[in-house]
This record gives structure tokens, C-alpha cells and sequence, in this order.
């Protein structure tokens, strides 16, 4: 099948982009999404022009590198689903696609559709562990872990750090992200003694690196390829909520403030 | 300079060397740690794990990744599971039966002393990732679940979904990031290792390009760690990430580390056929499923029916034929050599006929699909996601795979390499499974690497080590500052008419049939003959567009495949020197009447270790011979 | 608390309790309004009552009017922070989920701020009012809801109102984390039942008075 692409070029971080038309023939239905921009990319390199820049690494949805927002919906059309397990099926013959870069003040675009995302690294550095120093762990099995409750500390442990609910969400809120680590780690009794320490500093960082405010919208949800629920939202609110008015949640701000 | 081996095994019954070693290793004080800085490159579970332990002890650490997060370590995609000694289900494992399991599953060319600490250390590992919050599955009762996987006769196998490799690096990163908080652990993201650099033969410092600014800078440290995974990617088509890459050991063993069986490459027999040449990578379906699946054909070549309207009496499910006792469930290297065979007699399936099936329809009317979905949920779905097909309905396809390297720089028992200092952790170094890795065994062996081993042995390594200080000024770090810059030039100078991917394909191609699933001395001196002109065409043809003082993805690959280039000579000089069949390395001069691996114990029992001996010179060869004194030598027989 | 104010979930549980508060006062206040279907006298009566006690009357005023300005300014500055963090747009943007209420909720927000100042002016003080009667608040509504651009106005706010809370009271239970888990959280009643109630229930009356159903 034939498609009109519209893609951002930008050269650099400083650098004006802007979107650049590609008319692509002979697209297969079977192939991925990455690799239509693979076939494309061959075609520049022989016609002397710079291949398009985007991240990727798995190709498997797993590493959270792919990062596509296509027509205007992050990881494109299919739900559930990261850029790099998009297949061509879901686009029609003649589709006009527009692909741009992830958006937002605390992801700054570096080439192309690459975008910078080491906010979320910093927001993990922050508090999103559970310290446990190598070496003086118990027995694996010493203490019990209700299996629903390490059912649900998986589902929301299975967030690979996309940034899709950033760049769906209306306000580029990282609440989900952020949400989903305090989720899976509140959930689990390794991960109490940190919780209010985590939850406070977590959030603080999260507003420090300039994303919004989560408004429910409910955006970052259908795009996340983990589908992780926004009621990890409502329950870091709550978190947080109690984790302020409790004594040690100020210890921990004071901590903060002190350096 | 010429090198021996010297393993350096401790002394004693094998259930103490470690702790004995332990003992006897010498100790830098706390104090003295934060003196020293540690160079990690690497952020997978090997290096994450090793990086995040040596902050956590004192140590100044650097750590480097070429993704934009260390969390985006190949190790991620790992999905059936760990494996830890732990007998939970008390069906007779044991970390003598893990070792026993480890070494035959190695077809008997690994070093027993390092299987045995691995099968020690597996214990400790899953405490260590559920005190971390790893959520492995449980059973109601709130214990940790279990399955058996990939060949093993026990339950064994730790898992989280089909999503362990993630969890456990998220477990590692977790604690890096926490490291990098406190300061401990420098990390460099986007920053691509490709240059080793000696002072008086020792690794004192490593040449990074930061993959953003295309900046060339060197970095110094009193030790260097390289965690940088395996190189199935030399056959371009494989289930690895596509940056996996072999250019830091490659580089390393330019500079004298020696490379250890670089020919011992698994292929993993359940992945999802190709389906087109635009293909750019092939899709692992977890091991696991091989648990409730039957892997068949049909009897008749070229049947082109659909799979349902292929009654039972029309079906070969080989696998059950051949091997009655562990069915689909034999080991990974017997499993894809069995589909080839299948499929060379032309009795594929698929539009390519280059697949088997994998049948649920027996394990769906037996346990129900809400169970199987339960079990598989997410592999089904990923598998619909590439195919269109619906597994609860058509059988899946699936078709053998590069996956796994069981090859890397050579160790000794300290994970150190042949050049003093360079220590070499995880899928990146040879140790511990031989000529055939079973499943999962790579992220146990990754963090046993990284949590327990390497963090020990740096300190001896230290602490017996004077070090004069030396400064990234030095005219060792220039030179090979220069060598990276040079190289870069040399790429982009060329403008040439075929891209970096055309030469990869062709070179995996070539690997594939001739370096592959069955090896032949034919075959393998036709590749060695073929090889040098591909590379002698990349270097005049090859088109590397754009500069280097930006992001440039297809000078990164141009880097990479250039490497490939070179490793892959010596991939098949070592095939062709091993003249036997053992586990993944499978020549056909070399097989049983009814075509199983035939070893060559007397001729073969040891390890090649392939030193560099300069530009256009054969690499020379030093063997570590390899003594089985608690796993007697047997033939493989998995009937 | 300070730092809890200046984080962005601290200033959403703001808008959320107050947001309850003016929830609340608006119902109380639509069934008192609603007195104005049984007649001159009931609305009379109970505007009478009211008044009967000014001490109690002025705490109530002060506090929903501290409740609004804290409503507001969270608002005006939680939207600043939403702006600031997407500088650069997307040339396409198809929503998924997000509803026309969510979308919508601060224009929705202004028009009720421009309304409640407007309204003040119009019917507490008289100061907007053709003919105002401080003793005759029924013949204040009827009156007033005869300028047919005035009822107008109303009836815009009123399902600003509406969307408002469609969004707003579905919206508050997780901001609060209060509301329990669901399978499918976009899913709203409570939400959708109060919206309309009051937006019908406050829009009836312009209405009834220009159709001079109440004269
Ligand atoms: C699809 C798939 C499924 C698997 N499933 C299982 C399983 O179920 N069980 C199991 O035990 N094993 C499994 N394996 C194998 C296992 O995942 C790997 O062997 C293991 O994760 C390797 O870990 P590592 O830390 O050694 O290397 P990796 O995780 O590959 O990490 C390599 C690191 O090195 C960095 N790096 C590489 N080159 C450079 C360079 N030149 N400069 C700077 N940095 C560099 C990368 O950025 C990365 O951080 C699977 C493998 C695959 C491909
Ligand atoms: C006076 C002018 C008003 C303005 C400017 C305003 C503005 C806003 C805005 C912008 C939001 C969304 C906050 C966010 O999620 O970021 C909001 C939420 C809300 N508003 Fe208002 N509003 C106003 C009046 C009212 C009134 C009169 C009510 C009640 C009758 C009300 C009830 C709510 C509720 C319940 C929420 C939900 C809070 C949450 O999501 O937690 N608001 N308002
Ligand atoms: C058609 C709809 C409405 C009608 C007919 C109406 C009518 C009135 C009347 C008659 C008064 C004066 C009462 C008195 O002075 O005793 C009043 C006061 C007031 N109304 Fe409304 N109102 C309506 C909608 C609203 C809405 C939607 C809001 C809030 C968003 C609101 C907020 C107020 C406030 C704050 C006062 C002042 C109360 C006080 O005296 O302290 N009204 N309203
Ligand atoms: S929450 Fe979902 S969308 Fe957001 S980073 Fe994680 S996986 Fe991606
Ligand atoms: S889309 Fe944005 S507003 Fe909240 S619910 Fe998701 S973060
Ligand atoms: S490339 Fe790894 S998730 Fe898409």
C-alpha cells in the first residue's frame, strides 16, 4: 500500500523543525511500523539525504525506547500497544500519517523523534526503590505476600517508561508514570518502612521537572502499552495526601529543605 | 605479549572453593574504597547489579549505557524466568542438582568450579530481588511460585509474568538510580564504549562518544567492568535487542583479551518466523510455552493444508517421536536442530514453509483457554500483535532463532580477563554455560555476575594491585582517542552506494547458513573466503551519511557492523577448529548414526581461547583444558 | 503545608475540598431557589429566614467565599503549570478519552466566575437589577429573568455548571483517593446524575419565568 508520511525533522535541540513530507510505496501490511521507517530510511541513505532519527532498541515492547506519536495518538492506533509492535495492518492504502515527537517541557527534543527523557530516571532516583543494599536479604519466602497483592504490584510494575502518558496527556502530566512505581512499590510489604519517604519526594521531583497536573483526563491510560490504570493516580494522590499530613512526611521535607 | 591461562581455581572440595576464596581474597578497607573508581560499562543485570553493589560498598563508580536509560538494558525483554536452586517444591532440586543440570546441559565445556559457585549464588540472588520489591508470582498461600523451564526436570524457574527479565532490571536499576542519588554511581547514558585503554598492561580507562554531541572523551578508572551483553546480532536476524553489539569486547580483545568458543551461539527454537526481508528483528515466544504446546508438522512434504484440516494420523509431533522422555521439552540446541531437519525435508509450514507448529488445542481442551490465558495471556497476545493469528484458534508458528551467545571474552575464576583489571561480567564473557545455555540460566548467571561475584573479586583485585595514578592526558588515552576519531572519519569519508544494513543483512545471511544451526568444514571455509570481501566492500562502499558532531544512528551501526565484520572470521575459525558437535555448535562431520551431537572428549575437553595477534594475522590459539571430577563425562541423551 | 500548597497534587486536593463545598451550597441553594414554584410566599419566607439570623448568614458567606478564591487561584495556577508544560503542541492530536467536560472545565470555570460576580451584583445586591426589592427576592427572579438576555446569560452558566461537574465530581473522588478501584475508571454516575440534576433543576427557572409559567 502507498502513504503519505508527515514527519518532524529537527537537527538539533536549538535547531527550528519542522514536519517534512515522504511519500512511501509498497508498504506491507506485515510490517512493523519501525521497520516501514527502516525501508524509508534506506531509501534517504541511497538518495544521499539524513535518515530520520528515532529511538528504539527491543522492537519487542518491552525496553520502552520506541516513542511515536502517530496522528496525533502516542504509540499510534492500537491500544495497548508500543510503536515498535504497530503493524502496518492497522493503516489504510492511501492513509496520510503524521509522526512527531514526544511533546513536553520536561522532554526536550533532541534530533528528529528523539526525544530526551531523563526526567523519569531522576523521578525513580528520587525515591522510586526500596533500599536493600546487596547483601542482608532474608529468605525469599520469609514473608508471605498475598498473591493478589503481588498480582497487583505487577500490573503496575509492568510500566516501561515510554513517556506515553506524558505525551497523550493534555496537561503532560507524569502522573501515571510516577503513580505506577509508587503503586507497585506501596503495594508490597518490602516496600513499606520507604512509602511516605518515597511518595513525598517522588511527587516534589515529578512537579520539579516541570510536567503538569494530572486533571483526569484519562488520556494516558488508553495510551499507555501497559495499559496501566489511573486509579494508580487516585491512590498516589491519597498517598501523598496522607503521607503530607503525617509527622514524618514533614520529617522528610525538612530533611529536604536542610539539603 | 603472549598469554596463558591461568584460571586460578581455588583449591579444595567444590562445594568450599568459594567460601574458601572468599576468605583468602584480600579486602580494601571501607575507608580506602571511595579512592578508587570503578568503571562499569554496562547496565544490564551484570552491569546494573555490579555497578549499584560496588557504590553500595564504597567504591566511586561510573557506569555507561548506549540507550537513553540504563533501564533499557537488553535485559529487559527477558521474559520465562530465573532460575535458583531453592527446592521450594521440594521435587528433589538441590545446588549440587543445578550444577549437575548446568554442566550436562553445557554439553560439558563449561568450568565446573565457576557452575558450581553459580548454582551456590542462585539462592541468594532471588532474596536479594524480592527484598528489592521484584513481584515474582505466588501461590495463594502467599509463597513464591515456581515452574519448570526449558529442559529441567524440577520446578525451578522464579518468574514475573512473562516479564522476569524486566522485573529483575528494574530491581538492579532501582538500586543504580538510588546509587546515583547518593552520588556514588556516575551514570552515562548515550554514551557508546569504543576504546579500551592499557597503562603498563593494565585496564586503566575506557574511550567513550557521546551518542547526543558525538563528543570523544576518555574516561579513567583503576578497574574496568564490561557488562555489555552477547552478539547474536552478527547474524543480524535475532531475538536481541537491535544496539546489541559487540564492539566493546571486540575492542577489548584488539587489545589482548582473549576470546573464548566465539562459535558457541544458541539458537532458540521457539520464535516467530520470519515474514518478510524488510524484517529487522525476530521475536522470542518465552520457552515456556513449549510446557503446554506440541511441536509438530505434517507427515507428508509440502502438505499445504490448513493446520485443523490436518487429521492426527497426518501429523509428526517430532519431538514427542524422538525424544519420548522429555518430548517438547529437550533442550533448545536438540529442539531447533529437530525443526531444521523438519523443514529441510520440506515439510515446513507457513508461507515460507520455514516454521513448525506449536499447538495449544490439546492443552486448551485439557486445562480450559481461561487457564492457558492465564499462563500465556500476554505471549498469545504479542504473538496475534505480529502474526494476525489468533493462538487460541490456529496453531502458532514458530521456527529456530539466533538468541543467546555462550561465547564472550575469556575469565578466570574472578571474571577477570586476560589483561589485568578488565573484568568481564554476564552474557559478555564465556563462563559458566558452555556450549548450550539452558533456560533461564543467563539472568541468574547476569546477576550472580553482578551482585556477588565481581563485587568481590575487584576488591582482591585492588587491594593486590599497586596502581600509579594516571591522567586522561596521557598519551595512552590520546592515542586511542585519536583511533576513535580516525575511525569515524574514515566511515563518513567513504560515501559509498550501499547502507550499513545492507551489509548487515548480508553478513547474517552468510552466518546463518553457514555459521548457524549445523556446521559443516565446507561450509565454513566458503564463509571464511566470503567474509574478508564483504568487509573489503563495507570499508570501500559503505554510505555512513551525516557528521559526527551529532546524533548519528547510522554511524553507531556502521561501528558495530564493521565489528561484526571481523568477529565473525572468527566465529567460524573456531567452528572450524572444533572438530566435534557439542550442544549449539553442531558439525555434521561429527554426529551419532541417528544424528545426535557427537563430542569429541579426548581432542575437545577444553576451552579455545583465541588471542589477537594483529591486522591480517591468524589469531592464535590457547586452550584451558577442562577436568569433570564431579559431573562424570557422559553422552547427552535427552530420549 | 506550605510545601504541601506549592506541590501540584496539594493544590488539586484544594480545588477538590473546596470544589465539595461549593457542590454543596449549590444543591442547598437549588432547593431553596426551587420554593420559587410554590409561590411568592414559600421563596419569601425562607429568603426571610435566611436573613433572620446575620450572624450565621455572614460565617456561611465568608466561608464560601474563601472557598471560591481558593477554588480560583488553585485553578488560575494549576492551569499556568498545565500550559507551561507543553510548549510546543502537537500538529494532530486525537483525544482518547478525555471527555468535552474535562476539556473544557476551565473555560467552563471562568464562565461560572463571571457568572457568580454577575449574579451577586444581580441578586443579592441589587446593584444589576432593573427593579430590586430587598423584602421581595421572588419579585427579584421574576423580574430579572424578564430581560430576556439576562435569562439568557443564566442559562449558559447553568450548563457550564453542568459540564463543570460532570467532570468536577467524578473528578474529586480521585483526586482525594477516595474513590474505589474500577475495572473501567472513565466510568462515572454519581457524577452524571448531580450535573444534570442541577443543571435542569437551576435552568427550569429562567425558563419558567420567560414561558411565565411563574409571574
Ligand atoms: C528475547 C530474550 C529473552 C530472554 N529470556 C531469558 C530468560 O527467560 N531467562 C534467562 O535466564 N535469560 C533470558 N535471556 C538471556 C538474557 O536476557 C541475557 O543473556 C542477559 O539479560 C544479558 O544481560 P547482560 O547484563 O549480560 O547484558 P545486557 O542486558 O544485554 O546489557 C548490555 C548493556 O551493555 C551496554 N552496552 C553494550 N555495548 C556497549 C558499548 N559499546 N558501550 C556502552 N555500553 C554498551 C548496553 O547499553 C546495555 O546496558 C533472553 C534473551 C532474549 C534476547
Ligand atoms: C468560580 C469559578 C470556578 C473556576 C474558575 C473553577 C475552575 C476549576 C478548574 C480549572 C477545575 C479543574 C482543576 C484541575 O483538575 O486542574 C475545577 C475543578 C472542580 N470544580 Fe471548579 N471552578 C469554579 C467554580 C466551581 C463551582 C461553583 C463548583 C461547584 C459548584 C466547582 C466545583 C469543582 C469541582 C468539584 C472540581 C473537581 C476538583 C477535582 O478534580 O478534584 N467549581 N474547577
Ligand atoms: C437560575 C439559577 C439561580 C437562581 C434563580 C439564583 C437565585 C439567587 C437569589 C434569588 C439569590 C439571593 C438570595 C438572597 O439574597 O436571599 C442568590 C444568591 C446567591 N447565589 Fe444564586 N441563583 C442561581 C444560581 C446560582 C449558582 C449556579 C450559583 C453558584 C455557582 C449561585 C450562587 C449564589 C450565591 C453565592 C449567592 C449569595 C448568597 C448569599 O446571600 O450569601 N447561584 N441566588
Ligand atoms: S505508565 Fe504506561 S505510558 Fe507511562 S511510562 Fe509507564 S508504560 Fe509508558
Ligand atoms: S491524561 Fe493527564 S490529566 Fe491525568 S489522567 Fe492522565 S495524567
Ligand atoms: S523498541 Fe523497545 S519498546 Fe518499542
Amino acid at each position: 500500500m502507498k502513504l503519505t508520511l508527515r514527519i518532524w525533522r529537527q537537527d538539533s535541540p536549538a535547531a527550528a523543525g519542522r514536519l517534512v513530507r515522504y511519500d512511501v510505496d509498497d508498504v506491507s501490511p506485515d510490517m512493523s511500523f519501525l521497520e516501514m521507517l527502516d525501508v524509508l530510511n534506506e531509501r534517504l541513505t541511497a538518495e544521499g539525504q539524513v535518515p530520520v532519527a528515532f529511538d528504539h532498541d527491543c522492537r519487542e515492547g518491552i525496553c520502552g525506547a520506541c516513542s511515536l506519536m502517530i496522528n496525533g495518538v502516542a504509540h499510534g492506533p492500537m491500544r495497548g500497544t508500543a510503536t515498535c509492535q504497530l503493524h502496518m495492518r492497522s493503516f489504510r492504502d492511501g492513509d496520510t500519517v503524521f509522526v512527531e515527537p514526544w511533546r513536553a517541557r520536561a522532554f526536550p527534543v533532541i534530533r528528529d523523534l528523539v526525544v530526551d527523557r531523563s526526567a523519569l530516571d531522576r523521578i525513580i532516583a528520587a525515591g522510586g526503590y526500596i533500599t536493600a543494599p546487596t547483601g542482608g536479604a532474608q529468605d525469599g519466602n520469609t514473608v508471605p505476600i498475598p498473591k493478589q497483592d503481588a498480582d497487583d504490584a505487577m500490573d503496575a510494575a509492568a510500566c516501561i517508561g515510554c513517556g506515553a502518558c506524558v505525551a497523550a496527556c493534555p496537561n503532560a502530566s507524569a502522573s501515571l508514570f510516577t503513580a505506577s512505581k509508587i503503586t507497585h512499590l506501596g503495594l508490597l510489604p518490602q516496600g513499606q518502612p520507604e512509602h511516605v519517604r518515597r511518595v513525598i519526594r517522588m511527587v516534589d521531583q515529578m512537579d520539579l521537572e516541570g510536567f503538569g497536573n494530572c486533571t483526569f483526563h484519562g488520556e494516558c491510560q488508553e495510551a499507555c502499552p501497559k495499559l496501566i490504570s489511573i486509579d494508580t493516580i487516585a491512590r498516589m494522590n491519597r498517598d501523598y495526601l496522607r503521607a503530607s499530613v503525617r509527622r514524618d512526611g514533614a520529617r522528610v521535607r525538612g530533611a529536604e529543605a536542610t539539603g | 605479549m603472549s598469554t596463558e591461562l591461568r584460571a586460578g581455581i581455588p583449591a579444595g572440595p567444590i562445594e568450599q572453593k568459594w567460601d574458601r576464596h572468599r576468605f583468602e581474597m584480600k579486602l580494601v578497607s571501607p575507608a580506602n574504597r571511595r579512592r578508587y573508581t570503578v568503571l562499569v560499562v554496562g547496565s544490564g543485570l551484570a552491569g546494573a547489579s555490579a555497578a549499584a553493589t560496588l557504590a553500595e560498598q564504597g567504591y566511586r563508580v561510573k557506569c555507561f549505557c548506549f540507550q537513553d536509560s540504563p533501564r533499557r538494558a537488553h535485559s529487559i525483554a527477558a521474559q520465562g524466568g530465573i532460575n535458583a536452586a531453592k527446592n521450594y517444591q521440594n521435587d528433589g532440586d538441590s545446588v549440587h542438582r543445578l550444577f549437575y543440570d548446568t554442566v550436562k546441559g553445557g554439553d560439558f565445556r563449561a568450568r565446573e568450579a565457576n557452575v558450581y559457585r553459580l548454582s551456590q549464588l542462585s539462592l541468594g540472588i532471588i532474596d536479594q530481588c524480592v527484598a528489592q520489591g521484584v513481584p515474582f508470582a505466588r501461590e495463594y498461600g502467599g509463597l513464591l511460585a515456581n515452574r519448570s523451564f526449558g529442559g529441567a526436570q524440577v520446578a525451578r524457574t522464579f518468574y514475573a509474568r512473562g516479564q522476569t527479565g524486566q522485573q529483575l532490571l528494574l530491581g538492579a536499576y532501582q538500586a543504580l538510580e538510588r546509587m546515583i542519588a547518593l552520588g556514588g554511581v556516575e551514570m552515562l547514558p548515550r554514551s557508546e564504549m569504543l576504546e579500551l585503554v592499557l597503562v603498563d598492561g593494565h585496564a586503566r580507562g575506557i574511550v567513550v562518544r557521546d551518542l547526543v554531541t558525538g563528543a570523544v572523551t576518555s574516561h579513567v578508572g583503576d578497574a574496568v567492568v564490561l557488562a555489555t551483553g552477547g552478539y547474536a546480532n552478527v547474524f543480524y536476524l535475532s531475538t536481541n535487542a537491535k544496539g546489541s553489539n559487540t564492539t566493546a569486547i571486540w575492542r577489548a580483545y584488539k587489545k589482548g583479551a582473549a576470546f573464548a568458543n566465539p562459535c558457541f551461539t544458541q539458537i532458540h527454537p521457539t520464535c516467530i518466523p520470519v515474514a518478510g526481508e524488510y524484517q529487522s528483528k525476530l521475536t522470542l515466544m518465552s520457552e515456556s510455552l513449549r510446557n503446554d504446546g506440541r511441536v509438530w508438522v505434517p507427515r507428508r512434504k509440502g502438505d499445504r493444508r490448513r493446520a485443523k484440516e490436518i487429521p492426527e494420523d497426518e501429523r509428526d509431533y517430532f519431538l514427542e517421536r524422538k525424544y519420548p522422555s522429555f518430548g517438547n521439552l529437550a533442550p533448545r540446541d536438540i529442539a531447533s536442530r529437530a525443526a531444521k531437519e523438519v523443514t529441510d525435508e520440506g515439510r515446513g509450514v507457513g508461507e515460507s514453509s520455514r516454521g513448525v507448529y506449536l499447538d495449544f488445542a490439546e492443552a486448551i481442551t485439557r486445562l480450559g483457554s481461561d487457564r492457558i490465558r492465564e499462563r500465556y495471556g500476554n505471549l498469545f497476545e504479542m504473538y496475534e500483535r505480529i502474526t494476525d493469528e489468533n493462538p487460541y484458534q490456529v496453531p502458532m508458528r514458530i521456527f529456530p532463532a539466533a538468541h543467546y551467545t555462550m561465547g564472550g571474552l575469556w575469565v578466570d575464576y574472578n571474571l577477570m580477563s586476560t589483561i589485568p583489571g578488565l573484568h568481564v561480567a554476564g552474557e559478555a564473557n564465556f563462563s559458566d554455560h558452555g556450549a548450550n545455555r539452558l533456560g533461564a540460566s543467563a539472568l541468574m548467571q547476569g546477576l550472580a555476575d553482578g551482585y556477588f561475584v565481581v563485587a568481590n573479586t575487584i576488591g582482591h583485585y585492588l587491594a593486590t594491585n599497586r596502581l600509579a595514578p594516571v591522567d586522561p592526558g596521557q598519551p595512552e588515552f590520546r592515542a586511542a582517542e585519536t583511533v576513535v576519531t580516525e575511525s569515524t572519519k574514515r566511515f563518513l569519508g567513504i560515501a559509498g552506494s550501499r547502507t550499513v544494513d545492507s551489509f548487515h543483512r548480508e553478513l547474517g545471511l552468510l552466518m546463518w547458513d553457514k555459521c548457524g544451526m549445523a556446521r559443516s568444514a565446507e561450509g565454513l571455509r566458503q564463509a571464511l573466503e566470503r567474509i574478508p570481501r564483504i568487509r573489503e566492500e563495507f570499508w570501500r562502499d559503505v554510505n555512513v551519511p551525516g557528521s559526527d558532531a551529532e546524533l548519528n544512528q547510522a554511524l553507531e551501526k556502521a561501528g558495530r557492523v564493521a565489528d561484526y565484520l571481523e568477529l565473525a572470521e572468527l566465529m567460524c575459525i573456531d567452528a572450524l577448529h572444533r572438530e566435534e558437535s557439542c550442544g549449539g555448535h553442531f558439525r555434521v562431520e561429527h554426529q551419532t548414526p541417528d544424528g545426535e551431537a557427537l563430542r569429541d572428549d579426548e581432542r575437545f575437553a577444553h576451552v579455545a581461547a583465541w588471542e589477537y595477534a594483529g591486522e591480517g594475522r591468524p589469531p592464535v590459539l590457547h586452550k584451558e583444558p577442562l577436568a569433570f571430577e564431579y559431573v562424570p563425562l557422559t553422552q547427552r541423551s535427552y530420549k | 503545608m506550605f510545601a504541601f500548597w506549592r506541590s501540584s497534587i496539594g493544590k488539586k486536593v484544594v480545588m477538590a475540598v473546596t470544589g465539595i463545598i461549593l457542590v454543596g451550597f449549590v444543591v442547598g441553594h437549588l432547593l431553596g431557589n426551587l420554593l420559587i414554584f410554590r409561590g411568592p410566599d414559600a421563596v419569601n419566607q425562607y429568603a426571610a429566614l435566611l436573613r433572620a439570623n446575620m450572624g450565621i448568614l455572614w460565617a456561611v458567606r465568608i466561608g464560601l467565599l474563601a472557598a471560591a478564591v481558593l477554588h480560583v487561584v488553585a485553578a488560575v495556577q494549576l492551569t499556568w503549570l498545565d500550559r507551561a508544560a507543553r510548549p510546543v503542541g502537537y500538529a494532530r492530536v486525537r483525544p482518547q478519552a478525555s471527555t468535552f467536560a474535562s476539556r473544557t472545565i476551565r473555560w467552563g470555570g471562568l464562565v461560572l466566575a463571571l457568572f457568580v460576580v454577575f449574579h451577586l451584583l444581580h441578586l443579592t445586591t441589587g446593584t444589576l437589577h432593573p427593579a430590586f426589592d430587598h423584602t421581595d427576592v421572588y419579585g427579584n427572579m421574576i423580574a430579572g429573568f424578564s430581560v430576556w438576555w439576562v435569562a439568557l446569560f443564566y442559562l449558559v452558566a447553568m450548563l457550564a455548571l453542568g459540564l463543570h461537574l460532570y467532570h468536577g465530581v467524578w473528578s474529586v473522588g480521585r483526586t482525594l483517593g477516595v474513590a474505589p478501584r474500577a475495572d473501567r475508571p472513565l466510568k462515572r454516575r454519581l457524577a452524571t446524575v448531580l450535573a444534570i440534576v442541577l443543571w435542569l433543576g437551576f435552568s427550569a427557572i429562567p425558563v419558567a419565568v420567560l414561558a411565565g409559567m411563574v409571574r
